[in-house]
């Protein structure tokens, strides 16, 4: 698992890293080139001071002076005094016997007795003497080096407390974020309010609000399903009780007429639970159909006709399937289509509450199937409701599973095409639109 | 035994009704909350046996809407939300008991009967006035030890006058006890149950007080 603060350390550390080597190569380089200036100037100035000792004609006492007590830079600078003939006059203590400067005058660099040595000559024809003064640039290394050490040694030693400040600051800089983090890990599974945001740094709003909104779809879409699974819970156990407390009523009744009744009413139970049942599963194959299933021709008239003979009889009441429907093609999903169909039928059927005539036809704009029956209708203020799940109206002694108009409507919206409702103004009684485009064919 | 069964589904309701008769109860039925609610207004019930989901609403706000007017009347749920929070939260809102559908109808009747038993402040489930003794479960009774065979509105009719004792009922009373809002009631039925009564436990078990209705005495 990747952390964020070890990334950002390892970031910071070698970002800080790299500036604190520049400044140190830029320091040595710096100090270096100082110290050169500093050497050099130092051997310029010897070699005119020994020059002109030697010029006030003194030369003895150069040669005589007494030793200083060595340091570990005792002995830099070495000076030799050399005829311009090549005798050597003199030099100084621990100063080679070898000539440091052989011919030529300011600055040369040459190895001599295995070292090399930086020497500044001075050559004076008129007193014929040539006057070399020279140190070692081993032991300017040195020192560069010592100088450069004696700075970054602290450095060093303040490397691991920068690296232990970086990770204590990004530990701090990082706090909100683990506050959130923290308190998200530590809600219950089901606990789906929103987090607070007031706090909250402006980098993670955004981060909080998509989780925010998260979390309101996921609660929408989790009250939903409870919802479908409780009425669906009551609607299948209800008439399972009313199933038991029947037979429970013809078994404990001595009264042979309470029996039949009691019986008959089982029948009436089961037949109903049975649709409901039936319903369900449609419901479920409904919302769990592909996308896009295969579609074909049907014709309406037969298909029309097959709904009727499989839906119940009713006495007195008559279903009229419009002749011009018969050969009427319409290409879309045969099941989705038989489903829409069969529902719309069944719930006219349910709704007659008397001998009467339900009729199937075309729409006058040719687009559509209209289905009109002669039943109480629905109060209009309950008409944007009756396609929800389990909505049976207050008008009771129907007995609807409160499913039939759901499934329609689901179907429908499968083969793009749209239920309409509204109550007949010719009579009391309900007007079903399904509703295709003009060109005769149901998109999908 | 009076009691209101407020159920939406016809055939349950149907089916309520007639084996909680067979049970020696008479009930009443609605189908929604409007109708409970007027039906509650009237008063008069023993116990209500209370769906929760209604077509017109809940159950549970109409259990809430009583419990605030005071009316503690039992209240058994009838409900096929019987998860263990749906129980809590019925019993919370002020129910007395609680049974997920489906359910078995001796078992509602049993359930009511303690329900009723402890609306009426008795925690024995035989009722009993000296020498006689009723059991509401069986619908059995017996006088000094031996039994005696009523039927079922003798039977609700003696337990009526028995559940107070030196307490007068008038007719009306003893009639709501007795029959439900759609049943026919004979104008002298009570008077005719009553006879019934003292030929079979004894003229001077139920006392008539003229004008005012009829009342059991505590033995002395």
């Amino acid at each position: 698992m990747s952390s964020l603060r070890r990334r950002l350390f390892l970031l910071l550390a070698a970002a800080t890293g790299a500036i604190w080597l520049c400044a140190v190569a830029w320091t040595f380089i710096c100090s270096r080139a100082e110290l050169e200036r500093v050497l050099d100037t130092r051997l310029q100035e010897a070699a005119r001071m020994v020059h002109s000792l030697v010029a006030a004609g003194n030369m003895a006492t150069a040669a005589d002076a007494p030793a200083f007590e060595e340091t570990s830079y005792s002995r830099q600078l070495s000076c030799q005094i050399w005829s311009l003939g090549g005798r050597l006059l003199a030099r100084s203590s621990g100063a080679p016997m070898q000539n440091l400067a052989r011919d030529g005058e300011g600055f040369v660099e040459h190895m001599v007795a295995g070292e090399i040595w930086r020497v500044y000559t001075i050559v004076d024809k008129a007193k014929d003497v040539r006057v070399s003064v020279g140190d070692r640039v081993g032991l300017r290394n040195q020192l560069v080096r010592d100088l450069v050490a004696g700075l970054v040694a602290p450095a060093l030693l303040i490397v691991p407390l920068l690296g232990l400040m970086i990770w204590l600051s990004l530990g701090r800089g990082l706090k909100p974020l683990n506050a959130i983090a923290g308190e998200i890990a530590l809600r219950r599974g089901d606990d789906m309010s929103a987090i607070a945001d007031g706090e909250a740094p402006s980098e993670v709003r955004p981060l909080i609000a998509a989780l925010n909104g998260l979390f309101g779809k996921v609660e929408a879409a989790r009250r939903h399903e409870r919802e479908i699974t409780a009425f669906a819970a009551h609607e299948l156990r209800t008439p399972l009780a009313g199933l038991k407390t029947q037979v429970q009523v013809a078994l404990a009744a001595s009264d042979p007429a309470v029996r039949d009744k009691a019986l008959r009413q089982t029948l009436v139970s089961v037949d109903r639970t049975n649709r409901l049942a039936r319903q369900l599963l449609a419901l479920a194959r409904l919302e769990a159909m592909p996308d896009a299933a295969a579609r074909e021709p049907v014709d309406l008239g037969a298909a029309l006709r097959e709904v009727d003979e499989a839906a119940p009889k009713r006495d007195g009441v008559v279903v009229a399937i419009d002749p011009a429907l018969d050969g009427c093609m319409l290409t879309t999903e045969p099941l989705s289509l038989s489903l829409i169909l069969r529902n719309l039928h069944e719930n006219a059927l349910g709704h007659m509450t008397g001998p009467g005539r339900i009729c199937w036809r075309l729409a006058p704009d040719g687009a559509g199937l209209l289905l009109e029956d002669e039943g109480p209708g629905i109060p209009a203020p309950e008409l944007p409701q009756v396609t929800q799940r389990f909505f049976r109206g207050s008008t009771r002694g129907t007995s609807g599973t409160g499913l039939g108009l759901t499934i329609a409507e689901m179907a429908a919206g499968r083969i793009g095409a749209v239920l309409s409702l509204e109550n007949r103004s010719d009579r009391s009684g309900l007007r079903c639109r399904l509703g295709w485009n003009a060109a005769g064919e149901s998109r999908s | 035994m009076r009691i209101l069964v407020v159920e939406d589904d016809p055939i349950l309701a149907e089916g309520l009704k007639t084996g909680l008769g067979l049970a020696g109860w008479t009930v009443d039925q609605v189908g929604d909350c409007e109708q409970a609610r007027a039906a509650i207004a009237v008063g008069g019930f023993d116990a209500l046996v209370l769906d929760l989901m209604l077509p017109d609403g809940s159950g549970l706000d109409l259990l809430a809407e009583m419990r605030r007017a005071r009316d503690a009347t039992p209240v058994l749920l009838l409900t096929a939300l019987d998860e263990t929070p749906d129980r809590i939260r019925g019993l919370d809102a002020g129910a007395d008991d609680y049974l997920g559908k489906p359910f078995d109808l001796d078992e509602l009747a049993a359930r009511l009967r303690a329900l009723s038993r402890r609306g009426a402040g008795r925690s024995e489930a035989s009722l009993s006035l000296g020498g006689l003794v009723l059991h509401p479960a069986t619908l059995g009774a017996s006088l000094d030890g031996r039994p005696v065979s009523l039927s079922r509105r003798e039977f609700a009719l003696l337990s009526a006058l028995m559940e107070r004792p030196d307490v007068i009922r008038s007719r009306a009373e003893l009639e709501d006890r007795l029959y439900g809002w759609q049943e026919e009631v004979e104008s002298n039925a009570v008077e005719v149950h009553i006879h019934n009564l003292r030929a079979k436990i004894g003229r001077a078990a139920i006392e008539t007080v003229r004008g005012v209705g009829y009342r059991m005495r505590r033995p002395s």
